[in-house]
């Protein structure tokens, strides 16, 4: 939460004296100012605890996070437990972490002792880095706490190949080796994918998916569909947002913004705070270096991924857009 | 009921012993059963959390025991959708297949709730506020800000129920909405103590201000816990500590069994009621609530 801002790749390279200086706002100029959205309460609070960092380099990431990138660094457990006390007083309801691959974060555990002493906790990982002892360690933990402790595993594809082309090659079997521990000491991880397939193929890739999951000792998976979001490497992998892609002042009057993710959330990263997790890049969307500052700020929808979650609702959390839990 | 037992000079009553139902879904046999259990227990008022329909047969069977028994009602968020008419009933489902179902349950109940019954649901008010022993006490359905809200023991943590009896100003928090029962006590303003977490607080201290937060579960279907009996709550507030009963209510579910396939409900629906363990609505429940159960 103190370190200075990092440089973003492919964006500014010195953090703004205002956010009304960033390139894209003055390039958006002549246009009416974006919809905003106040915080309703603070309801999740995410953390990037392993900033842009991750083993792997997925063709489809929309902070294009990697080993290399590292414009967000780790969290350290103490950093994490500072905002942790002060979202008590804030009455937060749900404790999320990403990045990155949380899991190389060396104080995860720790992270997650301590969120789970308050509350529940869900952790976005690509199972990967999950070797038994760390599974044994989560199970502990999850039996030490009153609270849930949610795994959301990336895996997207029914096949190694169809995954693998995405994610890198191996990952499909090290994730679904981890599935398998995680399912044979109690877990019920929530596998996410990203939809890379035409909608008519939906049920039939769930179909597969449970066929594949239920042969690692996973029978009964909580599956979530993630829309792609046209951002990061996503945007060079298949196409960025058409200009119309955007949301307008006319697409709010009726829409309850209670369904998107920045009505409710915020996310804490080691450079300051967001208005939500996919926005990682946009310095625009930084609501303040504390976490007071950006509950006190609104949400400007400006960014043309806020697009995607109007059509789709708060995608990022556990129970939403398209959820296949039967 | 035995009355009220005391009024206070604003208005709100003062009870000493309250009996608090939770969703209803239909299920006129485990309501009736429950009804003759609480009056067995000497309670000074029953009280129902709203979502009278879904899920069981006949919906209308409900009204009569409620109206008879002048059992006030807290507008759920089923009972909102049938009495305004609305597309769905509110549930939030995001899986296809729990989606399919409710479109059934919903349909279903809609046809079959009388005009004059959903003009009654159009009345109930948002939440219910009363004492016992003299404390604030809030009844709703989900949370008291969102009818429709899951407040689950797994992922409500005592903080968030802590700024929740401070933002609506009451010590008792009572809702349903989840389908499961269960209750918390913690020491008022714990959150506001400093850092290091809200620990929950099983004791008595004298001096002390509490607070408790229960949900009643429901009275609908069992708990997806392998029992067929379903669970309301009885509040005692008459001595120094509140005293939280969860009551497990045994009632004829072969028959309601046997009605609701009359009436070509969903076998689903009648396996929960059959064996105890939810098969649907899955979905909704935090990964901590859905280990423990078959499903």
């Amino acid at each position: 939460m103190t370190k200075a801002l990092p440089t973003l790749v492919g964006e500014v390279t010195a953090p703004p004296a205002d956010a009304s200086e960033t390139p894209r706002r003055r390039m958006e100029g002549a246009v009416s100012p974006a919809p905003t959205v106040p915080l309703r309460a603070l309801d999740q609070l995410w953390f990037q605890v392993s900033g842009t960092v991750c083993n792997l380099r997925c063709r489809h990431c929309f902070i294009s996070c990697s080993p290399e990138n590292h414009s967000f660094w780790f969290m350290s457990r103490k950093e994490v437990a500072e905002v942790l006390a002060e979202s008590v007083e804030m009455g937060v309801k749900e404790y999320y972490f990403t990045g990155g691959e949380p899991f190389m974060n060396r104080d995860m555990l720790g992270i997650l002792e301590d969120a789970l002493a308050l509350g529940p906790a869900t952790v976005l990982t690509n199972a990967t880095v999950l070797p038994q002892r760390t599974v044994d360690r989560l199970r502990e933990l999850s039996e030490g706490s009153p609270y849930t402790l949610e795994l959301r595993v990336s895996i997207d594809g029914v096949t190694a190949e169809m995954n693998d082309a995405i994610r890198g090659e191996g990952s499909f079997e090290r994730a679904l080796g981890a599935v398998s521990r995680l399912a044979e000491v109690g877990f019920l991880p929530i596998i996410t994918t990203m939809r890379t397939w035409d909608d008519s193929a939906t049920d039939a890739i769930l179909g597969a998916f449970r066929e594949l999951l239920a042969g690692v000792g996973y029978h009964r998976p909580r599956l979530k569909i993630l829309p792609p979001l046209h951002i990061g490497a996503e945007a060079e992998r298949t196409r960025g947002y058409a200009e119309v892609e955007r949301v307008t002042h006319e697409m709010m009057a009726e829409y309850p913004a209670e369904l998107l993710l920045c009505s409710g959330a915020r996310l804490v990263t080691a450079s300051g705070v967001w208005v939500c997790p996919i926005l990682l890049d946009d310095l625009a969307a930084k609501a303040g270096d504390t976490l007071q500052e950006a509950v006190d700020a609104p949400a400007r929808l400006e960014a043309q991924a806020c697009y995607t979650c109007w059509v789709n609702g708060a995608i990022c959390s556990n129970v939403s857009g398209f959820t296949d839990f039967s | 009921m035995t009355g009220v037992a005391s009024a206070s000079l604003t208005g709100i009553p003062d009870y000493g012993r309250v009996a608090v139902f939770g969703g209803i879904y239909s299920n006129h046999l485990a309501l009736a059963a429950a009804i003759d259990d609480a009056r067995g227990r000497s309670v000074d008022a029953i009280l129902a959390l709203g979502d009278l329909g879904a899920f069981g047969p006949n919906p209308d069977k409900v009204f009569p025991l409620l109206r008879e028994h002048g059992i006030p009602v807290v507008r759920g968020n089923y009972d909102d959708s049938i009495a305004r008419g609305l597309d769905d009933c509110q549930c939030g489902y995001t899986d296809p297949r729990d989606n399919h179902y409710a479109r059934l349950s919903y349909r279903y109940t809609y046809q079959r709730t009388s005009a004059e019954n959903r003009a009654w649901m159009a009345h109930f008010p948002d939440e219910i506020r009363f004492r016992l022993g003299g404390r604030e006490v809030l009844a709703f359905h989900g949370s008291p800000r969102q009818t429709n809200e899951f407040l689950w023991e797994s992922t409500t943590p005592t903080h968030f129920l802590d700024k929740l009896a401070d933002d609506f100003r009451a010590d008792i928090l009572l809702g349903t909405h989840t389908g499961i029962h269960w209750t918390r006590r913690w020491a008022k303003g714990a959150r506001r103590a400093g850092a290091g977490g809200v620990p929950d607080a099983p004791g008595t201290e004298p001096g002390r201000a509490w607070r408790t937060y229960v949900n009643v579960g429901a009275l609908g279907r069992p708990a997806n816990d392998g029992r067929t009996e379903v669970w309301y709550a009885v509040l005692d507030g008459s001595g120094d500590a509140l005293d939280v009963a969860f009551v497990p209510v045994a009632y004829d579910h072969e028959a309601l069994a046997e009605e609701m396939r009359s009436e070509e409900l969903p076998e689903e629906f009648v396996q929960t009621i059959l064996t105890g363990w939810w098969t649907t609505c899955l979905e909704i429940l935090p990964g901590k609530e859905r280990a423990v159960g078959r499903y």
